[in-house]
């Protein structure tokens, strides 16, 4: 008996999801990410990490429309047009790269529509550019070279040789790290966004006399560097963020990475139940272990589903309260919302590791602690 | 700065000219005989890439590797030019670029749907591995100095084939008049295929080559493409001299503007905006070398003149 009444329930549950929740207008969610090309693996992990805490949810009221932008800034612009005019989304998130967010995130939201950042958080978005309708749920784009900068400082590096690409991100990255680092810099260089072959800085670094060399090149050209600096024969110490030391980038540089340290503000080893979970669930789902993206999608996913409880996407400023207060377990632990709408949030410090055959990364610190940003005090809303 | 930096810095220029020159001679090679403008030629560097990472894997043998990227590059060469290159020879240009920019498109996700789109697994050989000490004081990676040597031996062997061989007498014949060697009862077809799977395992060589210390994932054989035809624009189209020098000073100036640019500017400005101007002009610099041989020698520096 008390079988059938627990399973007359669970039909109930299933069959009206609406009962017991305060709201339950439908969102329709517009997803620009990048699927195709080079960076599809960052897009890929947001995409799987949302839809999986979409699908854990049970939420039928979610409805997802997915579309590839190829990482080109106009195909993006001309799907978040798209979206809104024949699709009628109502909240857009997905983007991966600054400038695909720049040229999208200003015009969506002058239009009244919610956008959620699950990675891109360039300057201009946090500080006099914000807007009310933008939420980043990753970082802003210096936080991670921040908390890099502050890590060299506390370890008593005095002689920093630093690099990244020249364009806007590499900029904000090298900016980033000198905020929180205070010794002198052995050496600044921008290289070619793209630039596989670092023979020529690798030079540089080795005449320079650093004691910590800090690099931010994400993608291919992370892997092309430590490749080529192992073998080159250079010991100094490397620190870069995590977006050169994820589990799938570290899968192709192999033990040259062992020993690196990187500032991440989301590990697979941050030790909350949610977090457990999701590492978990996320495996048994994709049969990989979930990257920083891909925690970035489960989150920003949970941010919005905690909202649809308590709003309705219709009153946009109930749902944007509702966002606000962002009370959703998220895996990183605790998550707040600064003035400007980007994470306050803890920046761990990893090394890389060999966990049995595994390359791996492992929490051995906090480098910033409840950690905004540098523009929030620029933003008015 | 020291002399040995400098030394350093002209030993990665030749190291990234030689690379280029294997890319280069098969694209040059390909529109001098048969006038055809392959851009899917980055695709068959990629392909080079995969097979010798895939089979690095499962063999744990890097030279195993290295075999299967000339093959299978080699192969998939063969296959397209049957299956799809063959029937572009008589049609302009413009169906060249978007059928062969098809074949990019039909690469990369096919090698994406195989693969995964994380990056793969490659590294160094234990033999090649780690820094030796040149003469001067130069600490300089092993594997980069098997690099250069490799590519000037492989430059050494096509201009061997090309200028000695019965095989290089065709393909010089094809060259200069397609017609009259088909009338004289050479297999043209068969020729064709044979110099498009050269070149496809040229860039399939340089894929694995260069995939070892750089990144294998897919789309790697793009922006190489574009070096190697600013290479043959500089060279000569269609000449493998041209191709060899083009590569050579290509890859001198993009690794030495890099690298002096920077710190020319930094003589007169403060040190921040020199390396961000210094940069950026550095990645501009082999177009302004392309630009600039191209105003005194619109054919390139071998070119013939048409």
């Amino acid at each position: 008996m008390r079988k059938l009444i627990t399973g007359v329930a669970i039909v109930m549950a299933a069959t009206f999801p609406a009962i017991g929740m305060a709201q339950a207008d439908p969102v329709k969610v517009g997803m620009i990410t990048t699927l195709s090309g080079g960076g599809a693996g960052l897009g890929i992990d947001v995409r799987d990490g949302f839809m999986l805490a979409v699908k854990q949810s049970g939420n039928k009221d979610v409805e997802v429309v997915i579309e590839d932008d190829q990482r080109k800034p106009d195909v993006a612009v001309q799907l978040a047009d798209k979206m809104i005019q024949s699709d009628k989304v109502d909240v857009l998130t997905g983007i991966i790269w600054s400038n695909l967010a720049m040229a999208v995130v200003p015009a969506v939201v002058q239009q009244g529509k919610f956008y959620l950042s699950p990675n891109a958080g360039p300057s201009a978005l946090a500080g006099k550019g914000c807007n009310k309708n933008y939420f980043n749920v990753a970082w802003q784009n210096d936080n991670l070279h921040e908390a890099a900068g502050a890590y060299a400082t506390n370890k008593g590096y005095k002689n920093s040789f630093i690099l990244a690409p020249n364009y806007p991100a590499g900029k904000d990255a090298l900016t980033g790290y000198k905020r929180y680092y205070k010794g002198d810099l052995a050496g600044e260089v921008y290289t070619k966004l793209g630039q596989t072959d670092y023979a020529a800085e690798i030079a540089q670094i080795r005449a320079s006399g650093a004691d910590s060399v800090f690099f931010f090149l994400p993608g291919g050209m992370g892997i092309a560097f430590m490749k080529q600096y192992s073998q080159s024969g250079v010991d100094i110490p490397v620190i870069g963020p995590a977006f050169s030391f994820d589990q799938g980038i570290l899968g192709a540089i192999g033990e040259a990475a062992l020993g690196v340290i990187n500032t991440s503000q989301w590990s697979k080893d941050i030790d909350n139940p949610t977090n457990k979970a999701f590492v978990e669930s996320f495996q048994a789902e994709y049969g990989r272990l979930p990257s920083l993206y891909a925690s970035q999608g489960f989150d920003t996913a949970n941010l919005l589903l905690s909202a649809m409880e308590k709003a309705s996407v219709k009153d946009a400023d109930a749902f944007r309260a509702a966002l606000e207060e962002a009370d959703y377990k998220s895996t990183r632990g605790d998550f707040k919302f600064n003035t400007n709408h980007h994470p306050i949030q803890d920046i761990y410090v990893r090394e890389v590791v060999k966990d049995g055959d595994v390359i791996t990364n492992k929490i051995i610190g906090v480098a910033l602690k409840d950690h905004g940003d540098a523009y929030a005090a620029e933003c008015s809303m | 700065m020291t002399g040995a930096l400098i030394a350093e810095q002209v030993l990665n220029g030749l190291q990234l000219g030689v690379m280029l020159f294997l890319m280069a001679s098969g694209l040059t090679l390909v529109f001098g005989v048969m006038g055809l403008i392959n851009l899917a030629h980055g695709s068959l560097y990629m392909v080079g890439a995969f097979a010798c990472a895939a089979v690095a894997k499962a063999t744990g043998s890097f030279w195993l590797g290295l075999a299967a990227s000339l093959i299978g590059a080699a192969a998939a060469g063969a296959l397209v030019e049957i299956a799809v290159i063959r029937r572009l020879y008589d049609r302009d240009h413009l169906d060249q670029v978007l059928a062969t920019f098809a074949l990019i498109l039909v690469f990369s996700e096919a090698t994406r749907w195989y693969f995964g789109s994380q990056p793969l697994y490659l590294s160094v050989p234990p033999l090649l591995a780690g820094p030796v000490m040149l003469p001067g004081g130069i600490e300089y990676p092993l594997y980069r100095l098997a690099l250069i040597v490799a590519g000037l031996v492989v430059a050494a062997g096509l201009f061997v084939l090309i200028a000695k061989t019965r095989l290089g007498i065709r393909i010089r014949a094809g060259e200069s008049d397609r017609e009259m060697i088909a009338a004289l009862g050479v297999d043209i077809a068969g020729l064709y295929t044979i110099v498009f799977a050269l070149g496809a395992a040229l860039a399939g060589l340089a894929g694995a080559l260069v995939g070892t210390i750089q990144s294998v994932q897919v789309g790697m054989g793009e922006p190489v493409l574009i070096l190697a035809f600013v290479v043959i624009v500089i060279g000569g189209i269609g000449s493998i001299k041209g191709a060899l020098v083009g590569a050579l000073l290509v890859g001198l100036t993009d690794t030495l503007g890099r690298f002096l640019l920077p710190i020319a500017f930094s003589s007169f400005m403060d040190a921040s905006s020199a390396t961000s101007v210094g940069s950026a002009l550095a990645s501009m610099a082999i177009y302004v070398l392309m630009a600039g041989v191209l105003v005194f020698r619109p054919s390139g520096l071998f070119g013939q003149a048409t």
